[in-house]
């Protein structure tokens, strides 16, 4: 009795742990949503102080004090309205995100399915090099790899374009290792029985490989597509021209300025990313889960 | 001719890794050859061997120094804090509670929400009239400059651990999952305690995963950059200037020595840390090997 009193006791002491941390960790991203719905003067109001005092006319607040509030007073999509239609210019920046995030995830997803498939199906010693020189280069840090590719884009003549993000994008070689990993892990029963009934190498990947790698290349592309979402290092160091900045970057610009509006430029920003969450925790949950272990 | 098969044979199977070795060579491996090249040179015009005097000349070099050193410190405090913390909440996930998916879901979604989205809401709270500093008032403590003083640290370790502990969690929870029930069985039927199992059979079985979350950490340590550089710009206070800073302002300035030997200098670190945490958790999970 006492021992099941005191199992009782643990359960319920972690489940409150559980839940008040999880709530302080979607705390920011609902304070953002919410906040999102004031009227640019209530934002104001509460956050005028934030802005840089020497450059904002400081009429516009009321007190020092910021006051961050859950619920706006007055409900309101004016926010909205004005990023809609007065400020095109973060349209156009959300546009640049998806120009360079798009082509680099579906195309490192492709690129890295067919590599995969050539480093699980055959083995050798040179190969096996190769792959661990792919491990090395997944774990180097951008202050490492934005060197080189800065040099490499100056040489081609692609710096300050779309392509000196773009295309190391694709050749990034985080999604080869994480599908070699799965590939790996198909039973090689499927591809001699395809073998003995006649079917080519292409034909094996196409109809055999890539339907068993559906979910894993799902799961895989989430991953890439959150990283470059949240860029900022490559197009800081990358492009010169502040116009094709993608909105991770643009961002942190407005919110120094228009914070009226920045809360739900903020919010049309992180769209994307939480429908993606919404439909697909379980493949997100499955791609960490391929990520971990070093050993293949 | 049989000789012609085989190589024919050999190519069709190299066919697969050319267009991503290729691209990969010209992008990172060559690039990266060169970056050695620059390193030990000069300057790229009269290209004078130098032997390590850029490399002297970073190491002496104060921005470098502290970058360096604000860098370190901020992963020494929060890479071993996320690892024991992930840890912990996996472990919490795994036991009897209720709404499980629930909180799972809550400490995954940092991860899918872009930087630039929430910044604002850690500038209110962080901000010298901010939520932070009233919170404390209440306490009666004075209010902390946070961004601009040394407890710029604890800011970017509450920021670190918001944005990584859920994919952590998620790795130790699909590790504690795969330790064998056998063994944890076996070890209770001989009277081994919880705590003798915790750290005798399922550290020992997380092992390759605690290595894993450990490097996997450090390299989004050194990611902090974003979360500094979207909070406080390009020139943020000294204790929060990371290696990141360092090395943008260098591209803006164009000093190729600097850069090379520094993107060296780095690429060196991690192998070595890298291969350090590879050796210990050879030695520490060897007898668990299958």
């Amino acid at each position: 009795m006492n021992r099941k009193l005191k199992q009782h006791f643990v359960t319920g002491l972690l489940f409150i742990i559980a839940a008040v941390s999880a709530i302080l960790f979607i705390l920011p991203t609902v304070l953002t949503i919410t906040n999102s719905f004031m009227t640019e003067k209530e934002i104001n109001t509460n956050y005028g102080a934030m802005i840089d005092t020497a450059s904002a006319d400081k009429k516009n607040y009321i007190s020092e004090e910021l006051n961050l509030k859950f619920i706006p007073d007055k409900v309101s999509i004016q926010q909205y309205a004005s990023v809609l239609f007065k400020s095109p210019d973060y349209l156009y920046k959300f546009w640049n995100s998806v120009i360079l995030v798009v082509p680099i995830t579906i195309f490192q997803i492709l690129l890295a399915a067919v590599t995969a498939y050539g480093f699980s199906r055959y083995r050798g010693k040179l190969r096996e090099i190769i792959f661990f020189v792919y491990i090395i280069l997944m774990l180097m840090p951008y202050q490492v790899t934005l060197v080189p590719n800065y040099l490499v884009s100056e040489y081609l003549g692609i710096l300050n374009t779309r392509w000196a993000i773009v295309l190391p994008g694709i050749f990034s070689p985080f999604s080869v290792y994480l599908l070699t990993k799965v590939m790996r892990r198909i039973p090689k029963a499927y591809f001699e029985a395809a073998r003995l009934d006649g079917a080519g190498e292409f034909q094996i990947f196409w109809h055999i490989c890539l339907p068993l790698c559906r979910s894993a290349m799902l799961s895989v592309g989430l991953l890439v597509f959150i990283d470059y979402w949240n860029m900022v290092e490559q197009p800081l160091i990358l492009l010169d021209n502040q116009e094709q900045y993608p909105l991770s970057v643009f961002l942190s610009q407005i919110n120094k300025g228009d914070v009226g509006l920045a809360f739900a430029v903020a919010v049309v920003y992180m769209i994307p990313a939480l429908l993606l969450f919404l439909y697909g925790e379980e493949y997100l949950v499955e791609g960490i889960t391929y990520s971990g272990g070093v050993k293949g | 001719m049989q000789v012609l098969k085989k190589i024919g044979k050999s190519a069709k199977e190299w066919c697969w890794l050319m267009p991503s070795l290729i691209g990969v060579l010209i992008f990172f491996l060559v690039p990266f050859g060169v970056v050695v090249y620059y390193s030990v040179l000069d300057n790229p015009i009269f290209s004078n061997f130098v032997g390590l005097e850029n490399f002297q000349k970073l190491f002496e070099n104060s921005a470098f120094q502290q970058a360096a050193k604000n860098t370190g410190i901020f992963s020494a405090i929060a890479v071993p804090l996320s690892v024991v913390l992930s840890l912990a909440m996996a472990f919490g996930l795994n036991s009897r509670i209720p709404g499980k998916s629930w909180i799972r879901s809550c400490f995954l979604c940092p991860l899918m929400v872009p930087i630039a989205s929430v910044v604002l809401v850690w500038q209110v709270i962080f901000h010298y009239h901010g939520t932070l500093n009233q919170i404390t008032a209440l306490f009666g403590a004075e209010p902390v400059d946070w961004l601009k003083t040394n407890w710029s640290y604890m800011v970017l370790t509450v920021m670190f651990l918001w944005k990584t502990l859920g994919y952590n969690m998620i790795l130790f929870m699909s590790a504690i999952a795969g330790i064998p029930t056998d063994i944890l069985e076996v070890a209770e039927l001989e009277g081994a305690g919880e705590w003798y199992q915790f750290i005798h059979i399922k550290l020992r079985y997380l092992s390759p995963t605690i290595l894993f979350v450990t490097i996997l950490s450090i390299i989004s340590s050194f990611k902090m950059f974003r979360e500094v550089y979207l909070l406080t710009g390009d020139y943020p206070f000294e204790s929060m200037y990371l290696l990141q800073h360092f090395m943008n302002n260098t591209f803006k300035s164009l000093d190729y020595q600097k850069l090379s030997s520094a993107a060296v200098v780095l690429a060196i670190v991690m192998v070595i840390i890298i291969g350090t945490l590879y050796l210990i958790e050879r030695k520490y999970g060897e007898d668990v090997e299958e």
